[in-house]
């Protein structure tokens, strides 16, 4: 079927047909994977270099002069502006400051922010746990959902359930968060006729409660934001689930396992979902990725304390420093988990294993 | 399929005329079945009637701030059935006019991004070799790039207009319509008409234009449907943090508004409503419409 008429697809689906096997007689699938781990690697650390080129030439496009930005509004002469731009390295020339910015985020120094003052690393680092408190219930909360509905609606595929879920997921999928989280603050925050402000909102904890009292407190913070989250994001994972499981259902092995005698529910629960899993593990890690990211709206309409809103701040003087930054830890999330994807891909499915 | 009209051939234009209005018939016909995908074709005649009535209905002036009909903040009444602004414009009216850009950039950042998305897939696909590695390098690396992100940043740094918004969105978005493209394009090209178009002396620009573009086609309007609500999504979130054009009136650019106006402590939700209402049944109705399209050419997947 396939002739010489494009150069590199037949070779590649030769390879493919022959090489897994004779390898894994002659070389053990042990080298197969490290030698599969090494070519992740390697295009994972060639990614976080260009992800380190382009925040640094991004932003040297952002128009005004960053001294000026950090004066703003003070009386300076022009020696204390001079001597503000050898402070921050920027009367350097540009391929000096690129070498300077290259090996101090080798060593994790990501420069100072001209706005706080602050080295950007404890910046991020500050903020970084209320990130991952808040994206992370989401995304387990909405995988979890998704998978469940998911689930549901192709086995049950075209009926009332199916619908019902399919039509109310992809409505709320086309809501944009931050409207939603405005909605959610107005009805339950503020409060509109009967109902009162049940939830709190603005920040992660009101008032200096200590122990198990602030853990409820943050907790009582969280459910509006993690809600709003909730309700945009589990559309994906659930028709990712449902298409998944779709296909397998045509599936030879199962009609094996019905007429082996297994109720349907062992049959699903056993046979079918673990299979249609894979492709939603592999979202649930990109999914991951977007955490440190994911939520710039959201944590700006509830005032979350966490990277999205200092990088809403950052944006808006612009600080250049703090900006790329974030720029490289949103990035650099999202590269570590593509690669944690990847290596775990071939374990859990052998047949992608080379 | 195999007899593809041989070029020069005078009888050629009309034989593939009607070869593609009998397969266009046959498509719409496998669209009907799809009642979903028909909720949201009237869902978009409906919005596309009003945005292109909107200068007859409510006129251009509906922007302008310094001759506003009412006063700052009204609550809904008959002159104002949606309320004021805190200009003291009509939200009707605003909401109306404000279709016009959110589906206007919306149709040109998705048509933009899977411009760039064909051309990058086809020419991996059929080149191969280093081009297609170095292409497939970008593309992978546009797609790890957290896109919300990087729009926000473009927006940022170059002027506020509705343009640098459009291509904001539309050079971010741009990588998962790449490899969709190229893997049909591979797919394409290992069947035996291709290798007969080349024996009989057609180039490469003829064998992308003539044969893979068209098989690719269906794949692409799917991807354009499905990508233009995402398009207005994001389109509404730069309004929305301030980086859209300040001179046009668009739904993101209302919800600023109605934030910054303190609708949201004083529980004004007749002002923030109906801007989300609007953008979420225009994404709706596009997604609706796409997932159709793809079931349609890919009954495998089930949807209906």
């Amino acid at each position: 079927m396939t002739t010489a008429s494009s150069a590199d697809t037949p070779a590649v689906v030769t390879e493919a047909r022959t090489e897994p096997r004779g390898r894994r007689f002659t070389a053990g699938p042990a080298l197969a994977y490290l030698r599969y781990v090494g070519g992740k690697l390697a295009g994972a650390v060639v990614s976080l270099f260009a992800v380190l080129v382009t925040s640094f030439f991004l932003f040297r496009i952002i128009p005004g002069d960053p001294v000026r930005t950090m004066t703003h509004g003070r009386q300076v002469s022009a020696e204390q502006l001079g001597s503000l731009r050898s402070q921050f390295g920027l009367d350097l020339p540009l391929w000096q400051q690129f070498t300077h910015y290259c090996g101090g985020a080798l060593t994790g120094d990501l420069g100072t922010s001209y706005q706080f003052h602050a080295p950007v690393g404890s910046l991020i680092a500050e903020k970084l746990p209320a990130t991952l408190l808040l994206t992370g219930t989401a995304v387990v909360l909405y995988s979890a959902l998704g998978i469940w509905l998911g689930t549901r609606s192709a086995w049950h595929s075209g009926g009332l359930g199916d619908r019902f879920h399919t039509g109310l997921a992809l409505t709320l999928w086309s809501v944009p968060s931050f409207w939603l989280g405005l909605l959610l603050v107005i009805t339950f925050s503020v409060g509109t006729g009967p109902v009162p402000g049940l939830f709190p909102t603005g920040g992660m904890a009101s008032g200096d409660t200590s122990g198990f009292a602030y853990v409820l407190d943050v907790a009582h913070h969280m459910v509006l934001p993690v809600l709003t989250l909730v309700a945009v994001q589990y559309a994906q994972t659930l028709l990712v689930m449902r298409s998944s499981l779709l296909d397998e259902m045509g599936g030879d092995y199962l009609t094996t396992a019905r007429a082996k005698g297994l109720r349907d529910a062992a049959v699903r629960r056993r046979h079918a979902v673990p299979n249609a899993l894979l492709p939603t593990v592999t979202m649930l890690f990109i999914n991951l990725g977007h955490v440190a990211a994911g939520s710039i709206l959201v944590e700006t309409v509830f005032s979350w304390p966490g990277l999205g809103g200092l990088f809403y701040q950052a944006l808006s003087v612009p600080d250049l420093p703090l900006v790329q930054g974030l720029f490289v830890v949103f990035a650099g999330a999202m590269i570590v988990m593509n690669l944690l994807a990847d290596l775990l891909y071939p374990l859990l499915d052998p047949r992608v294993g080379r | 399929m195999t007899t593809a009209a041989a070029p020069g051939n005078d009888g050629s234009g009309s034989l593939a005329w009607a070869r593609r209005r009998d397969s266009l018939a046959r498509f719409w016909r496998a669209y009907r079945t799809h009642r979903a995908g028909l909720y949201g074709l009237a869902g978009l005649a409906v919005i596309a009637l009003i945005a292109l009535t909107a200068p007859l209905t409510v006129g251009g002036n509906i922007q302008s701030v310094t001759s506003a009909p009412g006063s700052a903040l009204e609550s809904p009444s008959g002159q104002f059935p949606l309320g004021t602004d805190q200009f003291g414009r009509s939200l009707l009216g605003l909401l109306i006019w404000g279709a016009r850009i959110s589906l206007a950039v919306g149709l040109l950042a998705a048509a933009l991004s899977v411009a760039i998305g064909t051309l990058v897939g086809i020419l991996a696909g059929h080149y191969g070799g280093w081009l297609a590695t170095a292409l497939m390098r970008i593309t992978d690396w546009f797609l790890v790039m957290p896109t919300l992100v990087l729009a926000i940043v473009l927006a940022t740094v170059m002027s506020h207009s509705v343009w640098t918004v459009i291509l904001a969105i539309g050079v971010t978005s741009w990588p998962t319509t790449a490899r969709l493209v190229r893997a049909q394009t591979i797919a394409v090209e290992s069947r035996p008409y291709i290798e007969r178009a080349r024996a009989l002396g057609g180039g490469h620009r003829h064998i992308m234009s003539r044969h893979v573009l068209p098989n690719v086609m269906p794949l692409v309007l799917a991807q354009t449907t499905l990508g233009i609500s995402n398009a207005i999504l994001t389109e509404a979130t730069l309004a929305f943090l301030g980086l859209g054009d300040p001179t046009v009136v668009s739904w993101g650019g209302m919800l600023q508004d109605a934030r910054e106006a303190g609708a949201v402590s004083s529980g004004h939700w007749w002002y923030l409503a109906p801007p989300g209402i609007a953008i979420a049944l225009v994404a709706l109705s596009f997604t609706l419409c796409g997932r159709a399209v793809e079931a349609v050419l890919n009954p495998k997947l089930g949807v209906r």
